[in-house]
């Protein structure tokens, strides 16, 4: 298990590596300068060419991306050209933000899809399962954009049961010790904090968990009824067992595994992909962080930050490929 | 059996799910109540700002971006102010000043008994190492200084020679040659006086723990998120400010943003679609603001490359364009149909210039004149980002596009990320580009010399125009310090730019904003930045 463990981190320095590259090269292909950026648009030429040598921007381009891999394995993240602060700085309370939303929408996506899967295969063809699966089917098509705004519509302008935007009621902030505002305000011992964080988790999480909730919908729907036709539950059934319990019991545990793949992909996806539920929310998560970099063309923290979501992509899979282990002993890792 | 399963598995989810978004309910209606409470009983009064983006510092001298001097006019203040919603020259930390018969030397009489948020003495001493500090930068620290004085210090084109404290509350600054806009220029957020003992703890570390004399102090920034800024207590101007705390909180998408000023978490919102201005007007619990244009929106005609070399052809397109149909549309009628390259709230506005007519006809006779009677091709570069002087440049470009049809023209319209898209157009890469421009203080020399000039090609002028008579009249006008005579030099340029044509000028829009209807003393400022000491809850 652990030379698993070792092997699989090994290889992960040139998935890492390799990445880095391809970035690197294609932040300097697309046109556009950080030094014209910062200086703003009445720079003279001359103060954009002295500063692209004082970022080192005019070196040849193996020196500039060496001189990065450099600052990586000492733990130099860079630093930001717009901000000047270390990218390893600023980089964590954007990352903390999206994580909590992240697993906020994943912990949703999962209770429901799974949930929802099991029972259209239960009660396949029935009226539930017809309407979850055109649910799913409208879920994995459905604009975010569209989604989110009218979920703010409806629930924070009619209804005002909820927050439109945000992380927390700005009138009355949490004060920050990890960035993730719910561990925080139970640090604080702010109970009406945490409650408040909470709802203001509520829409963007159901807005970012409503395609990872579609396709886990449908995968574990496809997944169970494969197992639910195999011998050892028809005689599961023989012996007079509850059919819930042959369901959730000995049923969902073969059909989970191809479930915890995409549960593991979809959340790394969330991590960078949050986007556009992020803008539409005004979350300051990492994915507005990142896209705000590539407008400003501050290519450390491009290249840093697209790292360490890549890392954090790379370490979700790695969890759940152990997590087949111990859902099903019959899996050996050597 | 397997029926009634279903049934009540289904029942129970919805109980599940109900309950929990009641007691959501139920609890935001008493937040909402105390809210009410805390502003009737006035105990602390909170402004919340919702506005697009974050600040990138809180030092105004090292930026040059919008949202940093939104958050900073109402921490610091400068030697000379703008008027309260125009860019004339009032009195700020300076009480008096006068200026030499040359033109060179400017001397302040500053207010006495002020102080820095950390307690420190604003004197005389205190200005000069301000400016001290930036003449020794360069360009990468203080960009905006270089632009509006020259250079810095040791550089030949440097326009101030000195500051010294004549005595504890006098200073003079001298400069080498005059130059016309110079007390504009220190009206502007970014010339604003740090404490001298704050700002020598570390350039870096000072933007991110500002200390000015302004009627607010700096308390929190939460990156991308809120920056939170509290009354000043020791404010030396009485009675003010009047609000307890200011949150500035950066919403991007301009409708999330409306919906939270339209169930109250936010108090004030700019960025309002002019699409949303009626509906805005149409609510009792809330107000519109406009504030006061500033700006042009303008399509630019790349003067090198062909057929826009020909004045002929760039006329036609003038004539091509039909302005009024994209005011009514895309700006819902909140903007002046523009005629020359600045507002006309700008001293030294030409009135007397004819704008270019809607006139399809007289457009083909110029193509015809100029032999291209077939028409061309050409691209169309259509901004991808809805900026106040231009709110929905793909639509517009449509408008633009079916204009050059209907004299033949045939305009393909592209379109690029921003970044891309400015660094193209710089490079003179563009037959016909879409672009803007918002005034930073208010002078005709920041609009015309800083957009048309030939010494501005390849940073600001994307058209690649250079005129000779303008360039003579541009220089000149920079170190004219008679007014009247200045306003001429302006006009005669404007005659030119009129006749020459680099440019179609669409539109000096009105930016909007909307605010709670119990929002008072707001008075949204041309450049953007708006001071917010007067601002209360009835």
């Amino acid at each position: 298990m652990l030379s698993y463990i070792g092997k699989r981190l090994f290889q992960l320095i040139p998935v890492l590596l390799g990445m880095t590259f391809v970035v690197f090269m294609m932040i300097r292909a697309i046109p556009g300068n950080p030094a014209q950026v910062i200086l703003g648009q009445q720079a003279t030429p001359e103060a954009v060419a002295a500063l692209n040598a004082k970022l080192g921007l005019d070196q040849p381009w193996y020196i500039q991306f060496f001189s990065y891999l450099k600052g990586l394995f000492t733990g130099d993240l860079g630093e930001s050209m717009r901000t000047r602060l270390p990218v390893a700085d600023e980089i964590w309370p954007y990352l903390a933000a999206t994580l909590e939303l992240a697993l906020f929408a994943m912990i949703i996506a999962v209770i429901i899809g799974i949930n929802a899967g099991i029972i259209s295969a239960w009660f396949q063809n029935s009226w539930f399962d017809y309407t979850a699966m055109i649910l799913a089917l409208v879920g994995v098509s459905m604009p975010i954009f569209w989604l989110g705004l009218l979920g703010q519509w409806a629930f924070a302008i009619e209804l005002q049961w909820l927050p439109t935007t945000g992380r927390e009621q700005v009138r009355d902030p949490v004060s920050a010790i990890t960035n993730l505002y719910m561990i925080d305000a139970m640090l604080n011992g702010r109970f009406d904090q945490l409650w408040e964080v909470f709802k203001h988790l509520i829409l963007p999480g159901l807005a970012l968990a409503t395609i990872p909730m579609a396709i886990i919908a449908r995968m574990t729907r496809s997944s169970m009824l494969e197992v639910m036709r195999s011998d050892y539950i028809r005689t599961a059934r023989a012996k007079g067992q509850k059919m819930f319990w042959v369901v959730y019991k000995h049923a969902l545990k073969n059909a989970i595994i191809p479930v915890l793949t995409i549960v593991g992909l979809q959340m790394g996806m969330l991590l960078g992909g949050a986007i556009l539920t992020e803008t539409i929310f005004a979350w300051p998560g990492i994915g507005r962080y990142i896209y705000d970099a590539i407008n400003y063309r501050d290519y450390p923290v491009i290249q840093s930050g697209i790292l360490i979501v890549a890392f954090f992509f790379v370490m979700i899979n790695l969890i759940v490929d152990l997590l087949y282990g111990v859902i099903d002993p019959r899996i050996k890792y050597d | 059996m397997r029926k009634g399963k279903l049934w009540s598995l289904a029942l129970v989810m919805l109980l599940v799910l109900s309950t929990a978004l009641a007691a959501c309910g139920s609890d935001d209606k008493e937040q909402g109540a105390e809210k009410d409470g805390e502003k009737a009983s006035g105990k602390e009064k909170t402004l919340v700002f919702g506005r697009g983006g974050d600040s990138t510092s809180l030092d105004p001298s090292r930026v040059t971006e919008g949202e940093t001097f939104k958050v900073t006019v109402n921490l610091f203040e400068t030697l000379v102010n703008f008027g309260e919603q125009d860019t004339t020259v009032q009195k700020g930390l300076a009480k008096e000043w006068k200026t030499s018969e040359d033109g060179l030397t400017y001397t302040f009489k500053l207010e006495e008994g002020v102080k820095f948020h950390d307690g420190t003495d604003f004197n005389a001493d205190a200005v000069v190492a301000n400016f001290a500090r930036w003449a020794s930068g360069d360009a990468e620290k203080f960009p905006y200084y270089s632009s509006m004085f020259g250079g810095f210090e040791g550089e030949e084109e440097a326009v101030i020679e000195s500051v010294i404290a004549e005595d504890e509350y006098t200073v003079a600054i001298t400069l080498k040659r005059p130059q016309a806009p110079f007390l504009k220029n220190l009206a502007m957020s970014m010339f604003a006086i740090s404490s001298p003992e704050a700002f020598a703890k570390g350039d870096d570390e000072y933007e991110r723990n500002p200390v000015g004399t302004g009627p607010f102090k700096f308390v929190e920034w939460k990156a991308n998120d809120s920056i939170t800024i509290e009354k000043n207590a020791d404010y030396w101007k009485e009675g003010l400010p009047k609000l307890d705390k200011v949150i500035f909180r950066s919403i991007p998408d301009n409708a999330a943003r409306l919906n939270a000023l339209t169930i109250g978490e936010i108090d004030l919102a700019d960025g309002i679609n002019p699409a949303d201005g009626a509906k805005i007007e149409g609510d009792s619990n809330l107000q519109l603001f406009e504030r006061p244009s500033m700006n042009v929106g303008y399509l630019g005609l790349t003067v090198t490359r062909p057929p826009f070399d020909k004045k002929e052809v760039r006329q036609a397109m003038n004539y091509a364009i039909d302005k009024k149909t994209i005011i009514d549309s895309f700006f819902e009628g909140r903007a002046e149909s523009a005629k020359n390259p600045m507002p006309s709230s700008i001293s030294g506005y030409n009135d007397e210039i004819e704008e270019y007519a809607y006139d399809p006809e007289k457009a083909k006779e110029l193509l015809k004149a100029a032999g291209l009677e077939d028409g061309f091709e050409m691209e169309l570069w259509a901004m991808p980002v809805p900026r106040p002087y231009m709110p929905d440049g793909t639509k517009v470009a449509e408008v633009i596009q079916s204009n050059l049809a209907d004299v033949g023209i045939k305009a393909k319209i592209v379109s690029y990320e921003w970044a891309t898209y400015l660094d193209k157009a710089s490079k003179g890469e563009a037959d016909a580009f879409m672009l803007g421009w918002t005034g930073d203080n208010g002078d005709a020399d920041n609009f015309l010399y800083v957009l048309l000039d030939e010494d501005n090609i390849a940073s600001n002028n994307y058209t690649y125009f250079k005129n000779d008579e303008t360039h003579k009249l541009f220089l000149e006008a920079q170190t004219e310090v008679d007014e009247d005579k200045r306003n001429e030099l302006y006009m005669k340029a404007q005659e030119i730019l009129h006749e020459e044509a680099p440019w179609v000028p669409l539109a000096h829009s009105t930016p909007l904003l909307g605010g709670a209807a119990d929002l008072t003393g707001f008075v949204p400022h041309p450049t953007g930045s708006d001071l917010l000491s007067n601002v209360d809850f009835k």
